[in-house]
């Protein structure tokens, strides 16, 4: 339980350097924090205490390793998530990149508005 | 009920391989890369066609990882892609709408060196709103809402010479806080139940499994993630902004698919199928609908730069699609799913024209152009076309979907949203008539005199999908009411008796792999 609050409180300080910050480059690290508090949590989800890990060798029993192992799904999941979490950080960084080419700062606020 | 649809993989296969050899061909034929967009689009048309020829539910397991028993029940531990009325609606509008923005994209992009990564991103984004619409489990649809979203993050900053990069910073951040809380949703319902497959998880929430705290808590996530991908208000912030500044035929693919397939489509198919939709919920979406509809209408008005009215009026157009999706009846829903259909035609073909009165006139400004009409009148013919079909004037579809929704309104006593909708479309009528006039017709600008019709890749595909627009409103007895209505039913049983949910169910746990 304390693990799945700690997940929640990092998803607040990811959410927090997102909003409140005024550096592209911190928003980005906000934005980062955010998915990785998911991918912790997605992984607590599926830890189960004192047990191994998902290795399933030839003539193994099913049920046996079922009842000994970590729930192997959720390390799947997070690994997808991992990924797809990179495409969009080096996305968003080559974006950073441009504009800080184009304005001289990483400050949102001085550069030029968008109005919708 | 049940068929085999081993075929179903190419909706997905068919983009991806004509993306990548895009890239491969690079150095060695850089002019080959628009015709396989072409041939990709082409391809999926009439795969598109062939399953809306089809009936039931056709299901195919990646591997062969089909139901298994465990336990006391029988459960779908693989990768599932499930074609139902529903996707077969919304990829034959994907096939639709692509094809005509690869043909415009033909002449519309310069022979630029960076022309075959534009089609790699295309056909990226084809494919990942593909696989969205096929997913038959939870994560699956949220890869390929990252793939479909992180191509058009791409595509929006195609072309940087204003505020495209702005934008684009802008929608990338904004989706992908929408895309991680999908999946912390994802997440909520995988801790309580141990699934993510779609039917399986129906089942289980039917029964009453999920706890109602947790149930909720990942409903508010879902409502939030496809709210914001919908660009419904007051989660529209980045459209406005995103939607203008892609090259025109990307606008069109995103305003007129992008928004529907990760939005409303994923918004109907998580909802109406496995979370389960009730009073609250239905609430929800009509206030949303409510603010999109009028919020949207009133700040077009403000603006000048003809793409930036399209954008806005994306979002009120979703609205009306919200508030019918509000309505506790079939009849709702299925006008839900015609308006979502005929925005992506006519949406589309607007964006096209705007792209080509760009490159006729120079300009995106309203006040800047005028009596396109004697220099380009196919052009004009399309724009014309469109405007009247967004403005529900008939016969164009805009007008049957939107009287569709009225009388969905009214039938279910809600006099108050359904004079809401009346006032929205009447201030959109009065817009796009001052559009068209402005646009095409009056004094020919000076500057403008030299202005030559485009080449006919440009005008064609807007013609086609103008034709498309007619004809889906004059058909709507003879065809079209039965794949719409295939659509809605897949989401919701028409009558009193029998569940969609449970068809849906038994169609997933009876297919048998080869």
């Amino acid at each position: 339980m304390t693990l799945y609050a700690l997940t929640f409180a990092l998803l607040g300080v990811g959410l927090y350097g997102l909003l409140a910050k005024r550096n592209m480059l911190k928003k980005v690290v906000g934005l980062v924090i955010v998915e990785y508090a998911v991918n912790l949590l997605l992984v607590a989800i599926g830890y189960r205490t004192g047990r191994g890990a998902p290795i399933l060798l030839p003539g193994d029993d099913p049920a046996l390793f079922a009842a000994g192992s970590v729930d192997p799904l959720p390390q799947a999941l997070v690994l997808t998530s991992i990924v797809i979490g990179l495409g969009a950080t080096m996305l968003l960084l080559a974006m950073v990149l441009r504009l800080h080419q184009r304005y001289g700062t990483l400050d949102v606020d001085r550069m030029d508005r968008l109005r919708g | 009920m049940t068929g085999m649809g081993s075929y179903l993989p190419l909706f997905v296969v068919l983009p991806l391989a004509a993306g990548f050899l895009c890239l491969l061909l690079k150095g060695v034929a850089p002019r080959a890369a628009p015709w396989l967009s072409v041939v990709s689009m082409l391809g999926l048309l009439a795969l598109a066609g062939s399953a809306v020829g089809g009936g039931g539910t056709e299901v195919a397991f990646a591997g062969g990882w089909g139901p298994r028993a465990f336990g006391d029940g029988a459960f779908v531990a693989g990768i599932a892609l499930v074609l139902d009325g529903l996707s077969r609606l919304f990829l034959l509008l994907v096939a639709l709408v692509g094809t005509a923005a690869a043909i415009y994209a033909l002449r519309y992009l310069a022979p630029e060196p960076g022309r075959p990564l534009y089609h790699l991103l295309f056909n990226l984004l084809v494919a990942g709103m593909n696989g969205a619409l096929l997913a038959g489990d939870l994560f699956n649809l949220y890869v390929f809402v990252e793939v479909a979203s992180l191509a058009s993050y791409g595509l929006v900053a195609y072309r940087p010479g204003g505020t495209e990069v702005e934008a684009a910073f802008k929608y990338l951040v904004l989706g992908t806080v929408a895309s991680t809380g999908i999946l912390l949703g994802i997440a909520t319902l995988y801790a309580a139940t141990g699934m993510l497959n779609m039917a399986d998880l129906a089942a289980a929430i039917a029964a009453g499994a999920v706890p109602r705290p947790a149930l909720a808590f990942a409903a508010g996530l879902f409502v939030l993630g496809f709210a914001t991908k919908t660009a419904a208000m007051p989660f529209h912030a980045w459209l406005p902004d995103a939607h203008p500044s892609a090259p025109a035929p990307i606008s069109a693919m995103l305003s007129g698919l992008l928004i529907k397939t990760l939005g409303i489509y994923a918004l109907v198919r998580v909802f109406f199928l496995v979370v389960g939709v009730d009073e609250r919920m239905r609430l929800l979406l009509t206030l949303l609908g409510c603010l999109s509809m009028w919020g949207g209408v009133l700040l077009a008005q403000a603006q000048d730069d003809l793409k930036r009215i399209l954008a806005f009026h994306s979002v009120s157009q979703m609205g009306y699609v919200l508030v019918a999706l509000g309505i506790d009846s079939w009849l709702g829903v299925a006008a839900a799913l015609f308006h979502a259909v005929n925005h992506g035609l006519f949406k589309s073909a607007l964006f096209l024209s705007a792209g080509s009165l760009e490159r006729l006139s120079g300009t995106r400004r309203l006040s800047e152009m005028g009596g396109i009409f004697q220099r380009a009148p196919a052009t004009a013919v399309g724009l014309v076309g469109s405007c009247l079909s967004i403005a529900g004037v008939p016969p164009f579809n805009g007008f049957w979907s939107k009287l569709l929704i009225l009388i969905a309104l009214v039938s279910a006593g809600q006099y108050l949203v359904a004079l809401l909708a009346a006032g929205a479309a009447l201030m959109t009528l009065v817009t796009f008539v001052k559009v068209q006039r402005k646009a095409v017709f009056g004094p020919l600008p000076a500057r403008l005199a030299a202005a030559r019709e485009l080449p006919a890749t440009m005008y064609l595909p807007v013609l086609a999908l103008v034709v498309l627009c007619l004809l889906s409103g004059l058909l709507w007895p003879v065809g079209v009411d039965g794949v719409v209505g295939a659509a809605a039913s897949a989401v919701r049983a028409p009558g009193e008796g029998g569940s969609a949910v449970e068809q849906y169910v038994e169609a997933v746990h009876g297919s048998r792999t080869p």
